[in-house]
């Protein structure tokens, strides 16, 4: 239970990143999840993977809607306040919270239900903004909190514990977010943390909206036999297609990587993603091929995984390029430089004497 | 009362019918700017469809010599040229009134009243002799009568043509030929009746110190002054206005001269639900942010509303209200939002609510909502409406005290919070039920979780009963210190009456017109303007003190009258309800007829004087 309070004992060998930091100094309160749920293995990924890009712990700023997977923002990164707000509308707070703040690290924990039905639409508008933040789906394909309806992402054929079949198509969050034109778009699985944690750095340190749909088994009510967002179900069926290593400003680029199999890209403060091709026809810069051959291999019963789409270009759309914001928070901005002051009234009424 | 036959200079109404989409709207704003130029006060009412092109619209002018701001609830001058509403045009004017008509082509129905002037002029006609074009014939035509009505008004064409001057700054051909349709109408009215009319204008010189302005206009200008830099919204009428305002100011006195960067973010949502939840986003994190709505906004904000109520997050809402229930009529007025948002969102919620009167008004709460919101850490409602938020209002000019300085409240920095041994976030720990919050990128001692589940005093996630009170009974607490720092009710007890008159926001000049007419015919009436949600301590004392009580508001359902009788201690048979909804601004004669019927039969029973003491 999250009012019985997390023992904060670091062994003094733990090692710190670059600001004297453990990595406990970036976990959060006890998870009250059902044990063995993905989710928490996500929450840890996002602990280790702040806790590697040596984050300021109160510039992260963590936002959630409703249900299972939002709550877990209140696991990690106790250093940095969180806001965990009604059903489906998380993009709306982070978007005026950015529009704000722009210089923290806005990290979004969403589900399956919480995006894909009751918040698709606030999704889909955060991706036409290019809202600068990480957007991490916890999917599971099922309401866990209401014990076990199917969730939007349900397959086709997949069988509830119940017993009932999903007949309905599923809504692919990447497929939808790389139509919308999203500039960042992984899928990864809760149980591979060798991909997820650098995903969540290249995302977090990504200008523009970064989508994670991370497929995490929910053992409680999606874990049985039949269904398609079991354990088994899906380490059988992920298909590793790119594998993005996050490579920090400071870091060399070590010689592990073979010459022609891998992509290095350049991200806006000098960081680098290392892309591995593991599938080698799969394109992840090219938006179009990529949507078909992802589509094509879901038909096929496989999830392709790691980072799918990028484009690290500046983008034209992003909110504050569109709006001409400064590069200080609007919240910074001194009341006597927004206030035009009486003479400025004076000024302003003159049109309507 | 017979307007013909006395010579009513400065105090007459004329309303113009027209379609819409046809350029009325310019000839009939010429028409109230002159004769606000000759310092004659004035009031223009818009009765507009909600439509772009050709349905039927109105438009009232009220030239009011003792300055009241409300409709009188009579027509004198009718210019009739819309064909489709002829009849009922011809109905609603007083005895020994006017009509005007375009008497192009015959109307010989129109001659079926004879207790009226029936003044023809072949606008179309003398338009289609001297322009050339189907579009510019029309528009021409409606500048036309606007020259007509400065025959038979005595209006000064060097107004007219100063104030086409400004207009079209940037165009002045067409001033040009705006100068000659209006000298095309003048000079038939001169040439064929009796000018000018006994209803005429005179200069005065009751107008300087004075603006013509909207009240969304005004309050957009109050949310620059406030220091607002996030505006998100979802486009509805009758508030549209309000936010192309706050970006049309924005765009000129907010635009960093070095960079030409925008010291605002203004931005379109999807929805009013994203719309709320950017505002209560941006203020969570230290930004005065707003969004302006009509009912049905606010129907969609109160999942979010309840939120920032239990989270303790402050945002700034302005409802421009506009006639329900459903869609409505979206382009009319009403008062019928007091109820949904007093108490908007599910469980026990109650919100702060501000009622302005008139755009001066909306000018003022703008800057007072964002303080009361940010002092309280809760949501602050602005209710305008239709009739204030869309129309031009003759005010007093906006001022503005260069000392003000924008009360953020309680909010820790991060020296504050290191002094600290430990920070939680919702304590009372000044006993005025207001806790203390911190912004995101303080310091991690700062950070706290914000939610609208269960929570503790100190920020917890709780289930647990007790626990679970305690926060909701200091939010209580916390309305009781809102009591006392909302706009207190603007009382006028003068007359010492058992009697009062209640009311709020738009009906104030009508109200303010209707006790001068019953003052002159020997009844006195005392009047509280109510202000504020909750009800500051002078509502209770002025219920109390006074024996019988009008309440006077824009709705049906009579909900200033309900809020009463819930939050205050009186009876509900002291309350008289004076309803008035059907979409048009409630009128000055409605108020009075209204309570002389009720008084009359009473005073018929009381001795002389009781009733007004």
């Amino acid at each position: 239970m999250t009012f019985i309070a997390k023992p904060k004992v670091a062994h003094p060998s733990l090692p710190k990143n670059a600001l004297g930091f453990t990595r406990r100094d970036y976990e959060g309160a006890l998870s009250t999840l059902c044990a063995g749920c993905g989710h928490d293995s996500i929450t840890a990924a996002i602990v280790e993977a702040s806790w590697g890009l040596a984050l300021e712990p109160q510039n992260v700023v963590k936002l959630s809607g409703i249900g299972c997977s939002s709550k877990t923002t209140a696991y990690f990164v106790s250093g940095g306040h969180g806001f965990n707000s009604v059903h489906g509308r998380m993009p709306s707070i982070a978007m005026g919270a950015n529009a704000a703040n722009r210089s923290l690290h806005y990290i979004g924990v969403s589900g399956d239900g919480d995006t894909l039905s009751i918040g698709l639409g606030q999704f889909c508008h955060a991706i036409r903004r290019n809202l600068n933040m990480l957007y991490i789906i916890e999917n599971n394909g099922v309401y866990g909190l209401t014990k076990g309806q199917f969730s939007a992402s349900a397959d086709v054929g997949s069988r509830a514990k119940k017993g009932e079949t999903n007949f309905q198509p599923p809504i692919d969050p990447v497929l939808l977010a790389m139509t919308l034109g999203a500039s960042f778009v992984a899928r990864s699985f809760s149980g591979d943390k060798q991909q997820l944690v650098p995903l969540i750095q290249a995302g977090l340190k990504h200008q523009g909206f970064a989508l994670i749909d991370v497929l995490s088994p929910c053992v409680t009510f999606n874990d049985h036999e039949g269904s398609t967002k079991s354990y088994a179900y899906t380490r059988e069926h992920y298909e590793p297609a790119v594998h993005a290593d996050f490579v920090p400003l400071e870091r060399e680029i070590t010689a592990d990587y073979k010459e022609g199999e891998t992509l290095p890209l350049i991200m806006h403060d000098g960081s680098r993603i290392v892309l591995r091709k593991l599938d080698a026809a799969y394109d992840p810069t090219n938006r179009t091929l990529a949507a078909a051959q992802i589509q094509e291999r879901m038909k096929a019963g496989e999830y392709l995984t790691g980072l799918l789409f990028v484009d690290l270009e500046p983008a034209q759309s992003a909110f504050h390029v569109v709006n001409q914001t400064p590069d200080a928070p609007l919240n910074s901005i001194p009341f006597e430089v927004l206030s035009p002051g009486s003479k400025g009234l004076e000024k302003a009424l003159a049109r309507y004497r | 009362m017979s307007a013909a036959n006395s010579t009513r200079v400065n105090d007459f109404t004329i309303k113009i019918a027209t379609v819409n989409g046809t350029g009325s709207a310019s000839a009939n704003t010429l028409l109230m700017k002159s004769i606000f130029r000759s310092g004659i006060p004035v009031m223009g009412k818009n009765y507009f469809p909600s439509n772009i092109q050709g349905l039927p619209t109105w438009y009232e002018i009220r030239i009011t010599r003792d300055g009241h701001v409300a409709r009188s609830g009579q027509v004198d001058i009718m210019v009739a040229m819309n064909a489709e509403t002829y009849a009922r045009d011809v109905r609603e004017v007083a005895a020994g009134g006017y009509l005007v008509y375009d008497s192009t082509w015959p109307r010989p129905a129109l001659l079926k009243r004879e207790d009226i002037t029936v003044l023809g002029v072949p606008l179309a006609q003398l338009c289609n002799e001297s322009f050339n074009g189907v579009r510019t014939r029309i528009l021409m035509k409606n500048i036309c009568y606007a020259g007509v009505l400065a025959a038979l008004l005595d209006l000064d064409l060097e107004r007219i043509r100063e104030l086409l001057a400004e207009t079209y700054a940037k165009k002045p051909q067409l001033v040009e030929s705006n100068m000659k349709a209006i000298q095309l109408g003048y000079d038939y009215a001169r040439g064929a009746f009796a000018c000018p009319l006994p209803l005429r204008v005179e200069k005065m010189a009751k107008t300087a110190g004075h603006i013509m302005i909207d009240g969304n206009t005004a309050a957009a200008l109050g949310c620059v002054y406030a220091g607002a830099t996030v505006a998100a919204w979802y486009p509805i009428t009758p508030s549209t206005s309000l936010m192309d305002a706050f970006k049309m100011f924005s765009d000129r006195m907010r635009v960093d001269p070095a960079s030409g960067r925008k010291n605002f973010a203004f931005i379109q949502a999807e929805d009013e639900l994203a719309a709320i939840g950017m505002v209560i986003g941006a203020m969570w994190n230290g930004a005065r942010a707003f969004t302006a709505t009509s009912g049905p906004g606010i129907s969609l904000m109160n999942e979010f509303l309840g939120l920032a109520y239990y989270a303790e997050v402050p945002a700034v809402i302005f409802d421009i209200q506009r006639v329900g229930p459903s869609t409505g009529m979206p382009t009319r007025t009403q008062q019928g939002d007091l109820m949904e948002c007093a108490y908007a969102s599910h469980g026990d919620t109650r919100h702060v609510c501000l009622y302005p009167s008139n755009p001066e008004e909306c000018f003022y709460m703008a800057v007072q909502a964002f303080d009361l919101a940010e002092r309280l850490q809760t949501p602050v409602l602005v209710l305008s409406d239709l009739d204030i938020g869309m129309n031009d209002w003759m005010c007093r000019d906006l001022k503005w005290d260069d000392n003000y300085r924008p009360d953020r409240g309680k909010v820790l920095g991060k020296a504050e919070v290191l002094e600290l041994k430990k920070f939680y976030r919702f304590l009372d720990l000044d006993d005025d039920g207001i806790p203390y919050r911190t912004l995101p990128g303080v310091h991690p001692k700062a950070a706290y979780f914000t939610r609208g589940s269960g929570h503790t005093q100190y920020g917890a996630y709780t289930e647990d009963s007790a626990d679970y009170q305690v926060v909701l009974d200091r939010l209580l607490r916390k309305w009781a210190t809102a009591k006392k720092l909302v706009p207190r009710a603007v009382i006028d007890a003068t007359a010492g009456a058992p009697v009062g008159l209640v009311s709020l926001g738009s009906c104030d000049g009508a109200v303010r017109e209707a006790i001068e007419v019953l003052k002159s015919r020997g009844v006195g009436v005392d009047y509280m303007r109510v202000r504020s949600f909750p009800f500051s301590e002078d509502v209770e004392r002025f219920l109390t003190a006074h024996e019988l009580l009008f309440v006077v508001e824009q709705n049906r359902d009579a909900q200033l009258r309900a809020l009463l009788t819930l939050e205050t201690a009186v009876e509900k048979s002291r309350l008289r309800s004076l309803l008035h909804y059907n979409g048009l601004p409630i009128s000055s004669s409605f108020i009075v007829e209204g309570v002389l019927a009720e008084l009359q039969p009473r005073q018929r029973l009381q001795p002389k004087g009781a009733a007004h003491g």
